[in-house]
């Protein structure tokens, strides 16, 4: 169980309660977080659940795969600590990370 | 002309109807708001269905769209397990397969697609199956043993991830396909070989160009599967995926105007102003390519779903994406934009060998359509390329010198 906490572009912040082995998308779309689409369900085909990580947290919320990577490469506004969320593996090392998403995933 | 809309009802309970509510509440309504859904679950996603749920890989809990809590909040009522069997139109209600209407204000159809039947003699013996629902996943997985025989009738998406899924568990897998080719309606034959070469690889019997006859049993239970040239396949289980039939009947019934499809405008509205669709069960206009067509993707369920609750809404027209798809065999993943029949021009970038390659399908000097395997760059380019309509010579597609970051940006130029 993680506590994880979700910035609003624009400043509004969201405290949400994620289990262990599901996806840091999943914990944002079952709480209504605004900002992420994740279209694909998870699948790494849509890149629309791009996130920004705190850097506290960048190493713990793991490797970046290839395939990640490149879909990234496509988003808009990437900066060194974009990630989609549908890639992050929640676990107790993410308690009390904060994510912020972007304005668009478009 | 809806806008004071007080009573909105979604007959359907999947991809589209989950999209249409949220965005329905998320867009401001604050109305009575119901979901119809014949089914015994909550809204969630199919596409995991032939890929990771099928294999064990994924919980169930992490296929519903929301949680149950998420309707109480959003005080969203779900009939679940309940059919709609009317559309009365005069009096702006659907009346209910165990009795009783409810009113609307606004309709959407999102009543979906289900799988074509196997117009063969056989088809109704035990352990012949859809995959479609959670409920066909639940019948089918207890049998995915190692070592049975499963013949799959039918090489199209469903019946090649189920393929891949079921000789992943190391169950003996045919595939009878009808065409010439696997994936013959949907893609080209540089494809088509790939993933044939593939399944071949792994293990799987691929028969093209076969008729199937009938299915045999054995006190009722399905035992084999044979073709019109006289072979028989034996057979523990049997998986039909020869494509899906849409939804229409209810419209159809209430004279709301189908044609392979419910017919709808840009705005997911049918001829009947008060009446939407929205997913598999819809026929809409293609912008990207003039024309208009039923779509059988997430990405379509989803754009229809924002569209009829910004139409309902009166708010502005969402985007409308180019098309866009995917599927999951084995360690490949594909991604398709755009739709590629009437290409004229075929450019392959990469090697199929190196399984990371793409296909470009372009008519008139202009991409219409892109087949990724492993290759996010090439798929992701393509979906902007495609909806910029820009003109591109085949010779800069196939250069995998330049990324394509920079072919869409030259392009953009």
């Amino acid at each position: 169980m993680a506590k994880i906490t979700f910035v609003n572009h624009d400043g509004t912040e969201r405290t949400v309660e994620a289990k262990n082995g599901m996806s840091v998308m999943e914990a944002a779309v079952n709480n209504s977080i605004p900002g992420i689409d994740a279209d694909c369900g998870g699948a790494c085909a849509c890149a629309t659940c791009h996130v920004y990580v705190e850097d506290a947290f960048l190493a713990k919320a793991g490797e970046q795969q290839e395939m990640e990577k490149s879909m990234l490469d496509f988003a808009e506004n990437v900066q060194p600590n974009s990630r989609l969320s549908c890639q992050i593996k929640v676990s107790d090392a993410l308690d009390g990370m904060r994510v912020t998403t972007p304005e668009s995933q478009h | 002309m809806l806008q004071d809309a007080k009573d909105i009802v979604v007959i359907g309970a999947g991809q589209a109807a989950a999209q249409a509510v949220q965005s329905l509440r998320s867009g401001g309504y604050a109305g009575s708001l119901t979901i119809i859904g014949d089914e015994p679950a909550l809204p969630y996603q199919r596409p995991p269905l032939s890929k990771a749920y099928m294999k064990g890989e994924f919980a169930e809990e992490r296929l519903y769209f929301k949680p149950a809590s998420w309707y109480e909040e959003q005080i969203v009522e779900v009939l679940l397990g309940t059919r709609a069997v009317r559309i009365d139109r005069a009096h702006q209600q659907v009346h209910l397969g165990h009795g009783g209407q409810l009113p609307y204000d606004a309709l959407i159809l999102a009543t979906g697609s289900r799988p074509r039947p196997l117009p063969v003699p056989g088809a109704d013996l035990n352990g012949v199956h859809d995959l479609r629902t959670l409920a066909d996943v639940e019948q089918l997985r207890p049998k995915m043993v190692a070592g049975r025989r499963l013949v799959i009738i039918g090489a199209g998406y469903i019946g090649l991830e189920a393929a891949a899924v079921a000789r992943q568990m190391g169950v003996d897998v045919t595939v009878i396909e009808m065409a010439p080719r696997v994936l013959a309606r949907v893609t080209s034959p540089v494809i088509s070989e790939f993933y044939t070469a593939e399944h071949r690889r792994q293990g799987v019997t691929i028969l093209t160009g076969a008729h199937l006859a009938r299915l045999e049993g054995e006190a009722g239970e399905v035992s084999g599967a044979v073709l019109a040239d006289g072979t028989t396949i034996k057979a523990d289980m049997v998986l039909a995926g020869i494509g899906i039939l849409p939804n229409e009947e209810l419209a159809r019934e209430a004279g709301i105007a189908c044609s392979n499809g419910i017919l709808v405008d840009r705005d997911a509205r049918t001829s009947d102003p008060h009446v939407f669709a929205a997913g598999d069960c819809a026929s809409r206009p293609l912008v990207h390519y003039g024309r208009t067509g039923r779509l059988e993707s997430v990405h379509n369920a989803i754009e229809q779903g924002k569209l009829a609750a910004a139409a309902i809404l009166g708010q502005p027209r969402p985007a409308e994406d180019c098309p866009w798809f995917w599927s999951d065999q084995y360690d490949l993943k594909l991604q398709i934009a755009g739709l590629s029949q009437d290409y004229d021009t075929l450019v392959v970038r990469g090697d199929p060998e190196s399984r990371k390659f793409a296909v470009f399908y372009l008519r008139n000097e202009t991409l219409i359509a892109v087949d990724a395997v492993n290759s996010p760059p090439e798929f992701l380019a393509s979906k902007k390329l495609i909806m910029s309509g820009a003109k591109l010579a085949p010779r800069v597609l196939s250069d995998t010198s330049t990324p394509m970051k920079d072919i869409a940006a030259q392009a953009a130029a």
